[in-house]
């Protein structure tokens, strides 16, 4: 049987799986239909300074093959997180990642120092690209300056491993990735939503409170494939990769495609067990192929 | 209520008016706890249906280990779910949400309304009364009598009134104008389903005349067990909260609808 523990800077995870923010709660809404202590990493729901009510209703819309979402980070705030969900999260037996978001430099150093004071958080992801909040989100991770303003910040705020995530809203996407890693980002993850948009043709209206959302689910994909492997290629540090990865096969390509872990989303709520089902697929991969390390795979493409 | 995830046989699906089917699922084992006004979401057998789609339980077999399901077909997702065909598996995520509160609550006088496909958990809660030994009295409002569904059914447990749009099957009008509302102290508890307008022209009745009243509402849902924040209502006590876990049923006072 291959070996599947793989590392992320210092942080050392299982196996290359974790599910990826916003779409798999604290972890405890998927105990019923699978061991969440078996994921590499599991990314809590992106967790701002202050609480955060979120978008009006209805924020979800249905696309061909994807979604949009325009939850709009709602969340109780960082001090709600550490007194009442990180207690009975902390030894749920893998690594925890808060996915910390903001709308201004203050508000991600001081989330950011916040979590640094937890013992069993050993990372956070910096999310400086989520288009659903008005001001920052976003904003930060479209603009090189901007993003390592931000991450640099936070890194003089934070000791433990810090992954960035990015948005693919961007012409050059390598341009940002290279920012954080000059910032002090021990690794990128990608991507986050693309921008999108529904109609109700029928009612002449927009489908969602916001007019605009981001889209995730198998839909994104080649364009998740595309930028994970653009990016693995521009920087040093290890990249995840995500976009519509439903089943092992999809986990893989990210793989070969230069990722060194991989992130399930949209795909949990199709079927809340597929992150183990990834866990297996990969194994199942690596040893019918005959590679004894899932390290051999990273970026093994051959073009 | 521990979820599950489970592959389950269609026994049969037949069409029972112009556009809705009854499905009926079978289990080899004994079929977990379930309390009416929970959901279901089912995998839809269709390359162009990507989320599952939310079901109330419409009511439920011990004997033969069966469920069923009232699906109105409105879309792709309903249209592939009316197309099983016996033989065929469903995947399914239940027993989802938090049902009506009989389980917890006193209530010896119940009146179950519904509209349209909105009478779907409604057999269930009277399947449950019914076991407690409480006979609910149902009130079901349609477009017109083709939009009245299963009856026959509902009469087993029940005494049914009906409203029609159009006046071609019981009381012409809406659920909140029958007689049967004239008096007010003939109910103790109101549970209601069906599309929003009339739920909330149901609160606003039962809020005028001091009656409890639960609604279950139909948000629409990506997760259907509290992770993905999309289905949210918005809420006296606690602001913005997942109609698929701290619903669907909510008592109305918790609601900030204008009525
Ligand atoms: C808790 C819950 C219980 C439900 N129980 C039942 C049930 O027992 N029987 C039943 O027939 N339906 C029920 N529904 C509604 C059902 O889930 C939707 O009709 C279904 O998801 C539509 O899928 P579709 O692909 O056929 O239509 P789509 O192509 O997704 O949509 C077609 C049209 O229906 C509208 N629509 C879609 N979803 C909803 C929704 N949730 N509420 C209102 N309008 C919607 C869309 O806006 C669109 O106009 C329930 C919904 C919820 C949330
Ligand atoms: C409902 C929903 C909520 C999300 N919330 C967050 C969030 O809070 N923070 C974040 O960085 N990304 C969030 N995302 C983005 C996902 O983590 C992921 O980057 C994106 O969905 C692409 O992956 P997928 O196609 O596998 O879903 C959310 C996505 C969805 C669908
Ligand atoms: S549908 Fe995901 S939280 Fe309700």
């Amino acid at each position: 049987m291959a070996n599947l523990k793989t590392k992320i800077g210092s942080l050392e995870l299982k196996n290359p799986v974790m599910t990826a923010s916003g779409t798999f709660g604290y972890g405890s809404e998927y105990a019923d239909f699978m061991d969440i202590s078996r994921l590499g990493a599991i990314i809590v729901k992106g967790t701002t300074l202050k609480r955060r009510e979120g978008n009006p209703y209805p924020r979800m819309a249905e696309t061909p093959s994807g979604m949009l979402n325009a939850v709009g980070l709602q969340n109780k705030g960082v001090d709600y997180f550490v007194d009442h969900i990180y207690p009975d999260i902390k030894d749920i037996g893998t690594n925890i990642i808060v996915n910390v978001s903001g709308s201004s430099i203050e508000d991600y150093v001081q989330t950011a120092s916040v979590i640094n004071t937890l013992d069993c958080i050993p990372a956070i992801e910096l999310n400086i690209s989520c288009p659903n909040v008005k001001q920052g989100g976003m904003a930060f991770g479209v603009k090189a300056e901007s993003a390592a303003s931000v991450i640099s910040a936070v890194r003089k705020a934070y000791d433990k491993t810090l992954i960035v995530k990015l948005s693919p809203n961007v012409t050059d996407i390598t341009e940002i990735a290279r920012a954080a890693e000059d910032s002090g980002a021990d690794s990128v993850s990608l991507i986050n939503t693309m921008l999108g948009m529904a109609i109700d043709a029928e009612r002449r209206r927009p489908v969602l409170s916001t007019v605009t959302g981001g889209m995730s689910g198998p839909a994104v994909k080649p364009v998740a494939l595309r930028m994970v492997w653009q990016v693995a290629k521009a920087v040093k540090i290890p990249v995840i990769g995500l976009g519509g990865i439903c089943c092992a096969t999809d986990a893989v390509e990210f793989l070969l495609a230069g990722a060194s872990a991989i992130q399930i989303g949209t795909a949990n709520f199709i079927d809340p067990s597929v992150s183990e089902k990834v866990i297996d697929g990969i194994e199942e991969y690596l040893d019918r192929h005959g590679f004894k390390d899932v390290s051999e795979i990273i970026g093994a493409l051959e073009i | 209520m521990k979820k599950y995830q489970l592959d389950l046989p269609v026994a049969d699906n037949r069409m029972i008016s112009g556009n809705a089917t009854l499905l009926t699922l079978t289990h080899a084992e004994p079929l977990p706890d379930m309390a009416a006004g929970q959901f279901a979401e089912l995998l839809v057998p269709s390359a162009k249906v990507l989320l599952r789609r939310p079901v109330s339980i419409h009511s439920i077999n011990r004997q033969n280990n069966t469920v069923e399901f009232l699906i109105q077909i409105v879309g792709g997702g309903t249209k592939a779910l009316a197309e099983l065909e016996k033989g065929d598996t469903v995947n399914v995520v239940l027993p989802l949400g938090n049902g009506f509160s009989y389980r917890t609550v006193h209530v010896a006088k119940p009146l179950l309304i519904g509209g349209g496909v909105g009478v779907a958990p409604l057999l269930f809660l009277g399947q449950e009364l019914a076991g407690n030994g409480i006979r609910p009295t149902f009130l079901f409002g349609g477009r017109s009598e083709s939009f009245l569904l299963r009856l026959d059914e509902f009469r087993k447990y029940g005494d049914v009134f009906r409203t029609t749009e159009d006046g071609s099957a019981g009381e012409k009008g809406f659920v909140t104008n029958h007689s049967l509302l004239l008096d007010s102290d003939s109910f103790d508890r109101i549970y209601a389903c069906g599309p929003t307008p009339m739920l909330k022209a149901v609160a606003k009745w039962a809020k005028e005349h001091e009656t409890a009243c639960e609604v279950s509402l139909e948000h629409k849902m990506a997760c259907g067990i509290g992770a993905c924040l999309c289905c949210v209502e918005d809420t006296a006590d606690q602001g913005n909260v997942c109609v698929c876990k701290d619903g669907p049923v909510f008592p109305i006072e918790r609601l900030k609808w204008q009525i």
